[in-house]
């Protein structure tokens, strides 16, 4: 008889989960009810399998949340792969474009070095270090002496801070500033309203004698020009101050140097 | 779409159960499914044809958060079980008759996770052995013998509260 074959601890358990052969099912009834200490152990399984499916019963029963729609799931799927696709297809054109640019750039962007570039590297300057409230520059006005012989050295030129005392403009010191054309010395003002003025001074390697012009780049503005090699720019803020007479100034100045 | 969301969608509250019973924070939980389904849908061509979309979804759950709890425990951010808000687990508090919810979750997390895997695929998802042994990717055997070892700890780990439990309420 089958009944006489150990039962295992195996069996115990799938007849427990119900999955037992028929034909081993009334074996192993026997052998529990023979000993009851299994039999206890078997009812704690069961009870705390019992436990565990009432326990996490709740979260099955619970609406699903939107994020696990599968409908939306596919549909965000589509349109993931459609973007993706469209990346691909827009980074194979950049890139084409990128590399057409790259060798094609000397034809079309001709170095940023003139007149038009110091403006530019002026404002960006100006933008960066006279709105510093804390540290608008590295050396203050009672070390202007240190301050000239700094920047002269640095841009291999004879550089002024010119004092625009007579133009409401008291003279807080500078620092060295980078641009993509080299070393620049950068002289920061404050105006009454504590508006901040800047001087900026570099060698040129193009434009090297231009008249003074003016021109805005959005709230700011900036008067440029440049004379024997070396270019100037006065930056403000719009409509802060007359630009052109400081900008006179500091060229009078500049040329009695 | 349609065969694959007949075969997935009656699946996904069962997803949620296990993923909750495993990582026992909800918003977490429904990340995993989350995950879970998106590489589901992703996989599905990929999936064997002859196999089984219920073990296969398992599969891919429990290995997400198999790879979850490394990264957390690498980061050491996994809270200590004590911590853990019983009323986030939607659990009704302790009941005088049978087992506490709440105590066999907590007696649950205490044990290490490869019994927890399979007394919950068994137990709760009433997986068959051989679909366990395919969400675990283990054989026939080891699934039989960590459930056996591992029904026997969770037993001790609810004896063992017992005493603790009944002492409280006298003190009370």
């Amino acid at each position: 008889m089958s009944a006489d074959r150990p039962i295992g601890e195996d069996e115990l358990h799938a007849y427990l989960d119900g999955v037992l052969d028929e034909g081993r099912q009334a074996a192993v009834r026997r052998y529990l009810d023979a000993r009851p200490e299994e039999r206890a152990r078997l009812a704690a399984y069961r009870r705390q399998g019992e436990a565990l499916r009432e326990a996490l019963a709740p979260v099955a029963d619970q609406p699903l949340p939107a994020e696990l729609n599968l409908n939306a799931i596919v549909e965000r799927r589509r349109t993931t792969l459609a973007a993706r696709r469209r990346v691909a297809a827009a980074a194979a054109i950049l890139c084409i474009g990128g590399l057409s640019g790259w060798f094609g750039r000397a034809a079309v962007a001709p170095p940023a070095r003139g007149i038009d570039a110091l403006g530019r590297e002026a404002v960006d300057n100006h933008a960066v270090y006279a709105s510093d409230t804390l540290r608008p520059v590295e050396l203050a006005s009672d070390q202007r002496a240190t301050l000239i012989r700094w920047v002269s050295e640095r841009l291999d030129a004879p550089v002024q801070a010119p004092d625009l005392q007579g133009a409401g403009y008291r003279f807080l010191g500078g620092r060295l500033v980078t641009t993509p054309n080299g070393p620049a010395a950068l002289f920061v003002y404050e105006g009454a309203s504590a508006d901040r003025l800047t001087v900026m001074v570099r060698p040129m390697q193009i434009d090297r004698n231009r008249s003074m012009s003016e021109r805005s780049y959005g709230t700011l503005e900036g008067v440029t020009w440049s004379k024997d090699g070396l270019g100037f720019s006065v930056v403000a803020p719009r409509a802060s101050t007359d630009l052109r007479p400081v900008a006179e100034q500091v060229r009078r100045q500049a040329s009695f140097s | 779409m349609t065969d694959m969301g007949q075969l997935i969608e009656p699946v996904i509250p069962g997803l949620r159960r296990y993923a909750n019973a495993l990582v026992r924070d909800p918003a977490e939980a429904d990340d995993l499914v989350q995950d879970c389904l998106e590489r589901a849908v992703a996989r599905w061509g990929q999936r064997r044809a002859d196999g089984d979309t219920r073990s296969w979804l398992y599969a891919i759950l429990h290995n997400l958060a198999v790879n979850r709890w490394r990264t957390l425990r690498r980061r050491g951010v996994m809270a200590p079980l004590e911590a853990v808000d019983p009323g986030s687990l939607s659990v009704a508090p302790a009941q005088e008759h049978g087992l506490a919810r709440a105590d066999v979750l907590r007696a649950l997390d205490r044990l290490p996770d490869e019994y927890r895997g399979v007394i919950l695929l068994v137990t709760v998802e009433a997986l068959s052995y051989a679909e366990a042994a395919r969400v675990l990717g283990v054989p026939l055997g080891t699934v039989m013998s960590r459930l056996s070892r591992g029904r026997a700890r969770l037993a001790s780990a609810l004896a063992d509260d017992a005493p603790v439990r009944s002492h409280l309420r006298r003190v009370k």
